[in-house]
């Protein structure tokens, strides 16, 4: 089984000379390509117990480095730069410089929990890649995510009326991700459906649009959830050495 | 196993969220199914959503608290000690929650907090078993049995049987599967194929079957999930495949949806159709389109069907 590997020399740390004489001795060609010498000092020696202070981070201390979640993964096979044991590696080791340089993709993973299942030691990647994603979020290194929008608003409809309807989803979602309402596929794909069962069609999602649906009595649970998420975020925070939300 | 068959006849339903929505031919045909076959499906009254694949990414024990009520509503209310649910997500999530419950404190605690405040007896693990829908046809009807429900039959249509994500992953969810038998297999399941063998399909060898389709990010990175989408289509069509059958409806959805999108944005067309496995089952049992919601699919199915006199 081959272990898909990140190339971990970056390009701009590969030096090349056409000319080189060292020493007296004319060593152009091959010999004189050289790697940049560094010594990395910035450790973050607190990375690995805030990725474990979020949820799904609890147990990257077990990683022993096989690198079966990158080769089982969904995402890695159509872009190499999505690489959990890598990043596993680099939190382990408190490379916070080095992680951030993929903090745009890292929120990309699908759960499709390949990686959960090809673990020998119950690492739980996927759990690991959004706690990684969310502390990279929560400490201000990029922006929500689309993934995080779309969670958001999806559980603020689940918590508030115990159930979600799919349009005010979608609709909702395309909002707040600044995102046009109007997707070529999309109209496609309505006109689909249109031309299939149109007064059904319309009637329901009229019907779902005004009348959202909720479970009756949903009230208590609701206040019980809200407290719970209130509590857990505040104490999310305080892991990672963040004021509190005011 | 026979009394499989006895316990499985009377379950309660839980068809969740996306099967009043985009999935409603999921429900419509699994409906006509267990009137056909006299099973019988109790709704459960005043469900809530099961959490799907998005609330555990805010907080996973509310995740497992959602799943856990819905376990409640079954054994406390209904007396029912088997939930059958044909969403993937929401079976997974039952049996994730089963999991936590049995294994984790931490999920006990955050259930039997929120349960007490909410009025209603915390779920226990062990009060119910969670079955998907095809655990319920293939034991609860059986498949000799089944053999003499078909009518018509599927007449060799070339199948694609697609399983997704949630059905078989993590694996420590699902103790019964890979025991052996006619236990269901993880990392090759089977179940979805024994039944529409059953019915007169030609399944194909197709080795996507427990691919992902990138349903999760399925609006959040349309661009991802349509590559993932196009390589199951097209992984599908290379095996000769004329249908791929789901068992699940974000990867029914994310499908269609992404069919038509790697159409518009990336130039791929393919004509596969995509089909609940339950719609194909009421076929070939002798039920209408109409009555099995063929008319509801995004890929219209219809000429396909009636040109092989399926329909």
């Amino acid at each position: 089984m081959a272990i898909h590997e990140k190339h971990l020399i970056r390009p701009e740390n590969i030096k090349t000379h056409d000319n080189l004489v060292i020493d007296g001795v004319d060593v152009s060609g091959h010999w004189s390509t050289f790697i940049e010498t560094r010594v990395v000092t910035d450790y973050n020696e607190q990375l690995q117990e805030e990725i474990a202070a979020l949820p799904g981070g609890e147990y990257i201390h077990r990683c022993w480095q096989c690198g079966s979640c990158t080769n089982s993964c969904t995402v890695n096979a159509i872009n190499p730069d999505f690489n959990p044991r890598y990043w596993i590696y680099l939190i382990r080791m408190g490379m916070e410089s080095e992680l951030l340089r993929d903090k745009e993709i890292i929120w990309q993973c699908v759960s499709c929990n390949k990686c959960t299942y090809a673990c020998p030691r119950d690492v739980v990647p996927e759990g690991v890649m959004k706690a990684t994603a969310h502390w990279l979020e929560m400490k201000g290194h990029t922006e929500t995510t689309p993934s995080t929008i779309f969670d958001a608003e999806f559980t603020r409809q689940v918590v508030q009326t115990g159930k979600i309807e799919d349009g005010r989803i979608l609709k909702n979602f395309l909002l707040n991700s600044k995102q046009p309402l109007v997707q070529d596929w999309l109209i496609e794909m309505v006109k689909k459906m249109i031309t299939n069962l149109p007064i059904k069609f319309l009637f329901g999602m009229g019907w779902a649009t005004i009348f959202q649906p909720k479970t009756k009595g949903w009230g208590k649970a609701r206040a019980a959830i809200e407290e719970h998420i209130a509590e857990e975020k505040a104490a999310e925070r305080a892991a990672l050495g963040l004021d509190p939300i005011k | 196993m026979s009394d499989r068959k006895e316990k499985y006849k009377k379950v309660a339903y839980y068809h969740g969220c996306a099967l009043e929505g985009t999935a409603q031919p999921y429900n419509t045909s699994t409906r006509a199914i267990a009137k056909k076959l006299d099973l019988e499906l109790v709704d459960i009254e005043n469900w809530n959503c099961c959490g799907a694949m998005e609330v555990k990414n805010v907080d996973p024990e509310i995740q497992t608290y959602l799943s856990s009520r819905v376990m409640s509503l079954a054994h406390n209310n209904m007396g029912q000690d088997v939930v059958m649910a044909p969403c993937n997500g929401c079976y997974h999530n039952l049996k994730k929650a089963e999991y936590d419950i049995a294994h984790k404190e931490k999920s006990r605690e955050v259930v039997e907090k929120i349960s007490a405040k909410a009025d209603h007896p915390a779920y226990e693990a062990g009060q119910v078993e969670t079955i998907h829908a095809l655990d319920w046809i293939k034991f609860g009807y059986g498949e000799e049995e089944l053999k003499a429900k078909i009518k018509g039959g599927l007449k060799g249509l070339k199948v694609a049987n697609y399983y997704g994500c949630m059905y078989t992953r993590p694996r420590h969810i699902f103790p019964e599967k890979d025991q052996g038998g006619d236990s269901e297999s993880t990392s090759k399941p089977h179940y979805m194929d024994d039944l529409l063998e059953i019915a007169g399909a030609v399944n194909v060898e197709f080795p996507l079957k427990t691919a992902c389709c990138g349903g999760a990010h399925t609006l959040s990175d349309s661009d991802t999930s349509t590559k993932l989408v196009l390589n199951i289509l097209q992984a599908a069509e290379a095996a000769g495949a004329d249908v791929i059958a789901t068992e699940c409806p974000t990867c029914h959805s994310g499908l269609e949806m992404h069919q038509i999108r790697a159409l518009k944005r990336m130039s791929a067309q393919t004509n596969v159709k995509i089909i609940y496995f339950t719609q194909l089952l009421g076929l070939a049992m002798g039920l209408s389109p109409r009555k099995v919601g063929i008319h509801e699919n995004v890929s219209n199915a219809i000429p396909m069907l009636k040109e092989m006199k399926i329909a």
